[in-house]
């Protein structure tokens, strides 16, 4: 397997080595950061070796933010939870739509089905900013401003296009042989899609429905627009930092590790699923 | 008693954008009780459109399909009681063999005791007893085959599919399980279809085959009488191994009958006696005409007409020698070595009471006399 000289390989090392290090800076430095107060962080030149605090942490869970200017009122924990909310009824509404949207297109040729899927797809190329407008104002005129539901039904123009194509992908390989020796053996073609089909393309949907969840959550423009403070992510929460007195450097970065640990989480998750999935893999027999 | 009757069957692939592709033309056949058939034909010719059909994965475009006097065409494919092994296998990847075969059978309701055992006699008849705790994943094609083929032999159906059931198997397995699997299907009085490209697949496994071409069934007969009394010129040139010579002739009325002739030195009386009214008619309408002879017709050593020897394989039990004679290309199959070199020239004989006689629109319109 392995060919390469001794050199070779301690060079390999070096610059894999290299590369992990120039990709997990950011991360690893902002790690540090949320473990500092904000004077530590500003320090120049900035050290590595410091005492570290949990204030920020304590901030952010309990809502008081201290501040050269006195004590600020934020919401993180909540916009915490409505990133989870969000994200999750996105996705989970998506694919109850997109899973057998997916399976239609991926199966049957019907009139206008590619342009129908075409145009799905087409949502994900029109910029954000370009809809927000008309849309907040439809959003008005239906009440839907500020509500969980509106944003969510946003939400999907970024998650169903994105499981319908790839879940569409992984059904178009399933050969549909599979589906119909079930049905054969006695089975309707509803039972041969959620007892064959679906599982068949479980690492799939697995997969898209993560990079929705991502993508969801990491949504800013939309909730900016359409949802006031008591209904925002975190994306758009974490603005409350940005304080009369100065950036709050430190709960920022507390703020991201939180927000980040939970896709994280998620993706560690689901990472080992979809590798055992894939290396299941030959569905095609 | 008709087991199944298909009746006046089309069916048309429309494409938007492309033309209809009509893939079953006019298909009338009727299969008896316990009758093994194989859709013979190449690839395109409407034999795996016909077996879905029957399936109910595609739907007839006209006509009707009833299987054991009730009629299905527009029944689901689980109400039609119909069992299907896969070309492409299509197993189950999750489960593993053992539960691949048993899950056909579920839908049966049967003991668990009665599955186990009707799945390890059907695993012990293809052979895969030693894999059935295996995954699909990590077998061989021909394996997982075996296993399709299991998971639609097990089930009780009045009617058996098999796409190119043997077509990844080895050519000494292939032989085994032809006479297992015939001899289970007539065991139990099973009816079958199966489809194949392969001659002697078909010969060998089929009561009756029917001959396929661009759509349109050309002839559903015994193997013997497909050899014998071919009904047209793409039966006669399809079937047999190496395929019928055919000759261009020109044709001539002459005392008693009629000459045709391919070649200064190749010509035939053909007596009117042999020949009927319609066969007659096709001759004195044209001065061209088709003929064909087998290969294992022509006599090499003796005869007045010249072949120029092009090729001359001896294949351990048969000599193929191809040559030119009359402005044709032919094959003559021996059954003893012939020294003949490329470039040689021997004499050869055609009789007339070996050709096959072709009218103008193909249909075969005399026949050899049989052995």
């Amino acid at each position: 397997m392995d060919h390469s000289s001794p050199a070779g390989r301690i060079f390999r090392g070096i610059a894999l080595a290299l590369v992990l290090v120039f990709f997990m800076f950011p991360i690893v430095w902002i790690l540090l950061m949320s473990f500092q107060t904000n004077e530590q962080i500003l320090r120049i030149p900035p050290r590595i070796l410091f005492e570290p605090t949990l204030a920020n942490y304590e901030a952010l869970i309990s809502g008081q933010l201290k501040t050269a200017a006195g004590n600020l009122q934020i919401s993180f924990m909540r916009n915490l939870m409505n990133s989870f909310l969000l994200s999750s009824a996105s996705v989970i509404l998506a694919l109850l739509l997109g899973v057998p949207a997916a399976y239609a297109f991926a199966r049957f040729k019907f009139r206008l089905g590619e342009t129908i899927a075409f145009t799905l797809l087409s949502f994900r190329f029109a910029p954000p900013l370009l809809v927000l407008l008309p849309l907040s104002l439809y959003y008005q005129q239906l009440g839907l401003n500020d509500t969980y539901f509106g944003i969510v039904w946003v939400y999907q123009l970024i998650a169903l296009p994105l499981i319908l194509w790839i879940v569409r992908g992984y059904f178009e390989d399933i050969s549909p042989d599979i589906e119909h020796a079930y049905r054969l053996a006695g089975h309707s073609w509803r039972e041969a899609f959620t007892r064959i089909a679906v599982p068949l393309a479980g690492p799939g949907i697995a997969a898209a429905g993560l990079l929705s969840f991502i993508f969801c959550w990491n949504n800013f423009v939309f909730a900016l627009i359409l949802a006031s403070a008591d209904k925002q992510p975190v994306t758009v929460g974490a603005l409350a930092f940005v304080t009369a007195s100065g950036i709050q450097y430190g709960q920022i970065a507390a703020a991201i590790v939180l927000s980040v640990t939970p896709t994280l989480l998620l993706a560690l998750y689901a990472q080992r699923y979809l590798v055992e999935g894939l290396s299941l893999g030959a569905v095609k027999g | 008693m008709g087991m199944l009757e298909i009746r006046n069957v089309d069916k048309v692939y429309h494409t938007r954008g492309k033309p209809d592709v009509h893939a079953v033309r006019a298909l009338d056949m009727d299969i008896r009780s316990g009758e093994i058939v194989a859709l013979l034909g190449s690839s395109g010719c409407g034999k795996t459109s016909t077996l879905r059909m029957i399936a109910g994965f595609e739907s007839v475009s006209s006509g009707s399909i009833a299987l054991a006097q009730r009629p299905i065409h527009d029944l689901p494919p689980a109400k039609r009681r119909v069992a299907m092994a896969f070309e492409g296998y299509s197993l189950y990847p999750p489960l593993t063999v053992r539960e691949n075969i048993a899950f056909a059978l579920k839908a049966q309701q049967l003991s668990r005791a009665e599955i186990a055992r009707r799945v390890d006699d059907i695993a012990r008849l293809v052979e895969i007893e030693d894999i059935l705790d295996h995954h699909p994943r990590a077998l061989s094609g021909g394996q997982q085959q075996r296993v399709s083929l299991a998971r639609a032999l097990v089930r009780d159906a009045d009617l058996y599919l098999l796409d190119e059931p043997m077509g990844q198997l080895e050519p000494q397995l292939r032989a085994v399980l032809r006479g297992r699997i015939k001899g289970l299907l007539a065991e139990r009085g099973m009816t079958a279809i199966f489809v194949t490209h392969d001659q002697t697949e078909a010969s060998a496994l089929a009561d009756r085959i029917a001959v396929m071409e661009d759509g349109v069934l050309q002839q559903f007969a015994s193997e013997r009488e497909l050899k014998n009394r071919p009904a047209n010129l793409f039966v006669a040139s399809f079937i047999g191994e190496p395929p019928m010579n055919l000759l261009e002739t020109a044709v001539a009325e002459e005392d008693g009958g009629f000459r045709l002739t391919a070649g200064s030195d190749v010509s035939f009386h053909i007596s009117r006696q042999t020949l009927d009214v319609s066969a007659q008619q096709a001759l004195v309408q044209t001065d061209r005409i088709k003929v064909g002879i087998r290969p294992q017709r022509i006599a090499i050593g003796s005869g007045e007409a010249r072949l120029r020897v092009v090729s001359n394989q001896w294949l351990g039990d048969q000599a193929h020698i191809a040559g030119e004679c009359a402005g044709h290309l032919l094959v003559a199959v021996t059954s003893s070595k012939v020294a003949a070199r490329p470039g040689d020239v021997v004499p050869c004989a055609l009789e007339s009471r070996h050709l096959h006689i072709f009218g103008t629109d193909g249909v075969c319109v005399r026949h050899a006399e049989a052995r």
